[in-house]
């Protein structure tokens, strides 16, 4: 187990690696430079900045100072903030992206896991058709058709909620309810599938047919086991999670490191982009870790298939 | 059909019909002003309402559900041409040019897709400078989400084309001296055709939510031009005292992914022969 775990970061760290250098190469194949005003300057001063900001190498040595500032855990200047740096704007700014993701993460599993259960537990009851419509509008609705509603509803019709900024705990209900809604309906969506196909299984008619109570097959047959398959989702769930915050941080002026993605890009800042890429990447492949280390724990199956190895 | 697939039927019907129309559903032109009713919300002469320079909302939703649809269905048939013949040739020649190709989706796939569409937006819309800029934007919006939609499009023709070229009647092509690249075209690929379809029409609601998304966002459709997306960020910013205009463009999306949606469902239905017994 050790062992595969370090194979694990290791290849994660390629991984990293790959994201930054091909990240490095796209950004440097647009057209147009970070100091490009409508007016272009006089070059001295165009030199001047960028020697300041060792722009004025060949690509392959800004490409090679570039990884040896990395490798000591400098992210570089920021070029439109000026005097920031890009570690000090993702200091302010990845907390609030944390919290949100793991707000809307909570509320997706527990939502999704307890509407799906509900759902397959009773096939083609209300419940479980209502459940249906509503994932299928949680699967298909993007994220600012969701975030515009509920502002509609709860932060400007009923007045029950803030409706955007981040200043507290109340701020974080209405957006990571907008992000939780499309993994809370394919968690829903997958659940049910998996309670459906668990409750015929073999295994559950065997339990039933040994005087197991109901409630108990349910519980340590039924439950356990689709909750496993549902598992596997956990890593592509947070990598939407945080993909998706992109647009609702900037639905609900949330000041987290979404919106200095698009913005960054549009004004070449290239350690920026690098920068917030290099935290989502490093933010996914981590997930997809724990996510198989959980799993490789949790099924006996899998545990005991790597020992042999 | 179930009921829910003659309501994505019909949703689907309704909206290409709109988009077909264009602006010339309720008579007036997308881009035609009256400040005299600036901002107005549905009335008998408007019936969805005015945007802030006095522009019929209904004309604005018909014309710009067509260039939602039209993005949308460009970037799915770019995205399964590209990921058929790209899939078809790793999983059909194999060995190290499998691997390699292989590999290239891998690293495709761990970058964050947001970020290889927006680089993309931005490069193709400054490399097709020479264009007029409706179509720039509709082919560098179509190009981008294309490219971001192949890499599934290919996992999937690898996985079954593999899948296939072990089967009894490859074989027996094979032994009758028939050309390789004859065998898959012939033989294969119309075998594996139907998971690859079902896939397509799932492509493109997947399709228009992104180009939304990212013309909701600022970089999809510029004005005077506009798509659902771009619709429904100007309604977005004066949502709080006109709420019509940020709700007609968002029940349009809605209805169409929905739409889109239910259908593809029928379609998998009817083509997944395990489920149809």
């Amino acid at each position: 187990m050790t062992r595969y775990a370090i194979g694990r970061v290791l290849a994660g760290v390629i991984v990293l690696w790959v994201v930054a250098t091909l990240t490095f190469a796209l950004l440097r194949f647009l057209p147009g430079g970070p100091f490009d005003k409508e007016r272009s300057l006089p070059p001295e001063i165009m030199r001047n900045l960028e020697r300041r900001y060792a722009l004025d190498g060949t690509l392959l040595e800004q490409y090679g100072d570039y990884l040896a500032r990395l490798a000591r855990g400098d992210l570089g200047p920021s070029y439109k903030y000026v005097g920031r740096d890009v570690a000090d704007i993702l200091r302010d700014a990845v907390p609030v992206s944390l919290e949100l993701g793991a707000a809307a993460f909570a509320l997706a599993v527990a939502g999704g896991i307890s509407l799906g259960l509900a759902a397959g537990a009773r096939r083609d009851s209300l419940v479980d058709r209502s459940v249906a419509l509503g994932s299928l509008v949680g699967v298909s609705a993007p994220s600012f058709v969701i975030g515009a509603g509920l502002i509609l509803v709860f932060g400007l019709g009923l007045q029950w909620l803030p409706a955007g900024l981040w200043e507290g705990p109340l701020y974080a209900v209405l957006p990571a309810c907008t992000l939780a809604a499309l993994p809370m309906a394919y968690a829903a969506q997958l659940t049910r599938a998996q309670v459906v196909a668990v409750m015929e299984q073999d295994y559950v008619r065997t339990a039933r047919a040994l005087g197991v109570a109901e409630a108990r097959v349910r519980r340590r047959h039924v439950l356990r086991n689709a909750l496993l398959a549902v598992m596997t989702y956990f890593g592509p769930l947070l990598a939407i999670l945080l993909t998706g915050s992109f647009v609702v941080e900037r639905i609900f002026a949330v000041p987290g490191m979404g919106r200095f993605f698009v913005t960054a890009v549009t004004n070449r800042d290239y350690p920026l982009v690098l920068g917030v890429t290099l935290v989502y990447g490093a933010l996914v492949v981590l997930a997809n870790l724990a996510v198989d280390l959980l799993y490789a724990w949790l099924d006996p199956r899998i545990r005991v298939g790597n020992t042999e190895k | 059909m179930t009921a829910r697939g003659w309501v994505g039927a019909a949703l689907v019907a309704s909206l290409v019909l709109l988009a077909l129309a264009g602006d010339r559903v309720g008579g007036y032109r997308f881009d035609a002003q009256d400040q005299a009713h600036a901002l107005e919300g549905p009335s008998r002469a408007h019936w969805l309402g005015c945007d802030a320079l006095g522009r019929d909302l209904l004309a604005r939703l018909c014309e710009g559900g067509r260039i939602s649809l039209v993005v949308a269905v460009g970037a799915t048939a770019l995205a399964v041409a590209f990921g058929l013949a790209y899939g078809a040739l790793a999983g059909w020649v194999g060995g190290r040019l499998d691997a390699l190709l292989m590999r290239a989706v891998d690293v495709i796939y761990a970058l964050p897709d947001v970020l290889v569409t927006v680089l993309l937006i931005e490069a193709l819309s400054a490399a097709l400078a020479g264009l007029p800029d409706l179509w720039r934007r509709l082919a560098a919006l179509s190009l981008a989400l294309g490219f971001a939609g192949f890499v599934g499009v290919a996992r999937l023709v690898r996985a079954l084309v593999l899948q296939a070229r072990e089967e009894t009647w490859v074989e027996a092509a094979r032994a009758t001296g028939a050309h390789p690249a004859r065998i898959l075209v012939r033989h294969v690929l119309p075998n594996v055709a139907a998971p690859i379809l079902v896939s397509a029409a799932f492509r493109i609601p997947a399709a228009i939510l992104a180009e939304s998304t990212l013309s909701f966002i600022g970089l999809g459709i510029q004005p005077p031009f506009s798509s659902w997306g771009t619709l429904a960020s100007d309604g977005f910013e004066a949502m709080r005292s006109y709420p019509h205009l940020i709700l007609f463009p968002c029940v349009a999306i809605l209805c169409s992914l929905l739409g889109f949606h239910l259908l593809g469902e029928v379609l998998r239905e009817r083509l997944d022969p395990r489920r149809r017994a």
